[in-house]
């Protein structure tokens, strides 16, 4: 079967990819006692590793964390993209559309420039926040514009409120941040995207999020499946579109304002990833929404591994590896899609 | 098997009426067209059979009011195939199919082995099951059709309203589909609501025709009490024939309004003067 097979291919990509960043790093680990380190952590197996002390802590509190919150914020960022692309239907559409990354950028900026001393907790919450009302505005917008347009549905009319209220947030954003060339570093280095702050602490803080957005999602695949054939059709099958989108709309809305919270804005996993997913098992959204989970969250352990070996003791910041790849990936998922329709 | 009927069907679009105060009424196990004019609101009043525009008036299914049934349930009792169907290109053919089952799931439930079964019976029953694992987006117009078909199918509907299910087919997939709906009206005992633009087709196979003008009824009853030269001409601004087909249903002709210039004048004048074309067709 087609779909298990991808599975099973990607849950071995995600574990090869965590064991890689779990031993690849400033201090290099060996990957056989790492690998033994973190299998004797599961209940009832005991195995002996050669790790010393300082490795274990290196190994538990400072790559392990990492690479869990890489994993987690890469598969929601995927799944979000993989949902909004069924509920818009196209492959192009990202997670950060939709005024979701504009928001966090307003958000994250006016708390770095006018309440630089509320700590370090104060970004992320913003960020959140900021995501959410980002994706509540377009829609708002979205819907009430759609009552007055003569465009087919109100699929392109939410797209393009979406697309409005993320300029208009980045004009803001860019005006509260030129009054303060201070912190334009700060703010860019968030903009970036970075996980070298992660924390089990930051884990925990976005688990609960992780869990109950992707948990919707992954449910409405087979509506995803159906909303293909238009809304029109979809209504004839017994189904109600608008329900349906705004349901997975809300959950993706929260699994990208989770991922953005804890890593800044990263770009292009929500649209590389799920393009891989539909090549590998097909179109269906049943197979594409848990193979961007799982996939995702590979991807950007891969991607934070390379973020911070290459320019080692430095850091690249993740989202300009992303962009890196992403970036030809678009392109080739638009020759795809262009192929698909002619 | 189900019975239809509407009674002063009305439905507004955009603040203009687009069916007015319209009655009909079909025996189960029948099939019943509505024809008519283009914009005279054939297809406005199958969606609103189908639950996807408001309307006034009544629509009922064996006396119950369409209106009050929940969706799910309408969607179960009536399958819907719109004029241009959407097929998602990298879709199976299988997969597509196995859409049609969605009234019988429940929100959160997936397809299980009944679904599969009933979607399998539907692809063999339109002889579609060889090609069950290839892409829509590969696939004739007349496999289309068919495809569509087994998708309102699998849903084991008591009612299908197709919207012109023939205009995108040639005159032998057009017989092909007509003939399918007409065989499958008797083994499964639907009752078909079709829209038809083709007046010979919708004689020979529709066993009550509705013409409708901008909204209304201008005659209703058997093909042959509906299709008479008179009737077309005044609905349609045709100059029509009617002549008794080999069954004896009515067969309608259109008939050219000045005569045809000579053939060999006209072929040669076409070849020497390309750039008077517009004149001559």
């Amino acid at each position: 079967m087609r779909k298990l097979t991808a599975l099973g291919i990607a849950a071995a990509f995600l574990a090869a990819a965590m064991l890689v960043g779990a031993f690849v790093g400033a201090a290099d680990l060996n990957p056989l006692a790492t690998a033994a380190a973190l299998l004797d952590k599961i209940p009832f197996v005991r195995l002996p590793s050669s790790l010393g002390p300082l490795d274990k802590a290196v190994l538990f509190q400072i790559r392990l964390p990492r690479v869990v919150l890489a994993a987690l914020v890469g598969g929601l960022l995927a799944l979000a993209g993989a949902g909004y692309q069924g509920v818009f239907r196209n492959p192009l559409v990202d997670s950060g559309m939709l005024g979701a990354s504009a928001g966090a950028g307003l958000g994250a900026t006016i708390v770095i420039v006018y309440f630089g001393g509320a700590g370090p907790s104060a970004v992320p919450v913003a960020a959140f926040v900021g995501s959410l009302a980002g994706v509540g505005v377009a829609y708002v917008t979205g819907a009430a514009a759609s009552r007055h347009t003569t465009l087919s549905d109100g699929v392109a009319t939410l797209l393009l409120a979406g697309i409005a209220v993320g300029s208009f947030l980045t004009a803001a954003q860019t005006f509260v941040l030129q009054r303060s060339a201070s912190d334009i570093g700060t703010v860019y280095s968030w903009l970036l995207g970075s996980l070298s702050a992660a924390t089990w602490q930051q884990v925990i803080s976005i688990l609960p999020y992780a869990a109950l957005s992707s948990a919707i999602i992954l449910l409405h695949g087979r509506h995803l499946d159906v909303l293909a054939v238009g809304d029109e059709e979809a209504r004839s099958l017994g189904l109600h579109p608008g329900a349906v989108r705004g349901t997975v709309v809300a959950a993706s809305a929260l699994a990208a304002a989770s991922a953005v919270a804890v890593s800044g804005l990263i770009g292009f996993v929500g649209i590389v990833v799920p393009h891989v997913a539909r090549r590998l098992a097909g179109p269906s959204y049943t197979s594409v929404l848990p193979l961007s989970l799982i996939g995702g969250a590979g991807f950007l352990v891969l991607a934070d591994t390379v973020a911070r070996t290459v320019l080692s003791p430095a850091e690249l910041p993740i989202g300009v590896v992303t962009a890196i790849v992403g970036a030809p990936a678009f392109v080739w998922v638009l020759r795809a899609t262009q192929g698909a329709r002619t | 098997m189900t019975a239809l009927r509407a009674r002063g069907l009305t439905v507004v679009l955009d603040g203009t009426p687009v069916v007015r105060e319209v009655t009909w009424a079909t025996a189960s196990g029948r099939w019943l067209s509505l024809i008519g004019p283009n914009g005279a609101g054939k297809s406005t009043l199958l969606r609103a059979v189908a639950g996807l525009v408001p309307y006034a008036g009544t629509i009922a299914a064996d006396g119950a009011e369409i209106r009050t049934l929940r969706s799910r349930q309408r969607a179960r009792l009536m399958a819907y195939v719109p004029q241009e169907p959407v097929l998602p290109p990298d879709m199976t053919v299988r997969q597509y199919v196995l859409l049609g089952r969605t009234p019988h799931l429940g929100y959160l439930s997936a397809p299980g082995h009944h679904d599969r079964a009933r979607a399998d019976a539907a692809m063999d029953r339109l002889d579609i099951a060889r090609f069950a694992a290839r892409r829509l987006g590969r696939l004739s117009g007349g496999e289309r059709q068919r495809v569509v078909l087994a998708r309102a199918l699998a849903a084991d509907p008591k009612v299908v309203l197709l919207d012109e299910p023939t205009s995108m087919l040639d005159i032998g997939h057009q017989q092909q589909v007509l003939e399918l709906v007409d065989e499958l009206r008797r083994d499964a005992g639907l009752t078909v609501l079709s829209t038809l633009h083709d007046l010979t087709a919708a004689g020979q196979y529709a066993d009550e025709l509705v013409l409708l003008s901008e909204g209304r009824v201008m005659a209703s009853g058997p093909p042959s009490a509906v299709l008479t030269a008179d009737l077309i001409s005044a609905v349609y601004a045709a100059q029509v024939t009617v002549v008794p087909g080999p069954d004896g249903r009515p067969v309608v002709a259109t008939v050219r309004t000045r005569p045809a210039l000579p053939a060999r004048g006209a072929v040669h004048e076409l070849r020497m003067n390309p750039a008077q074309r517009g004149f001559g067709c």
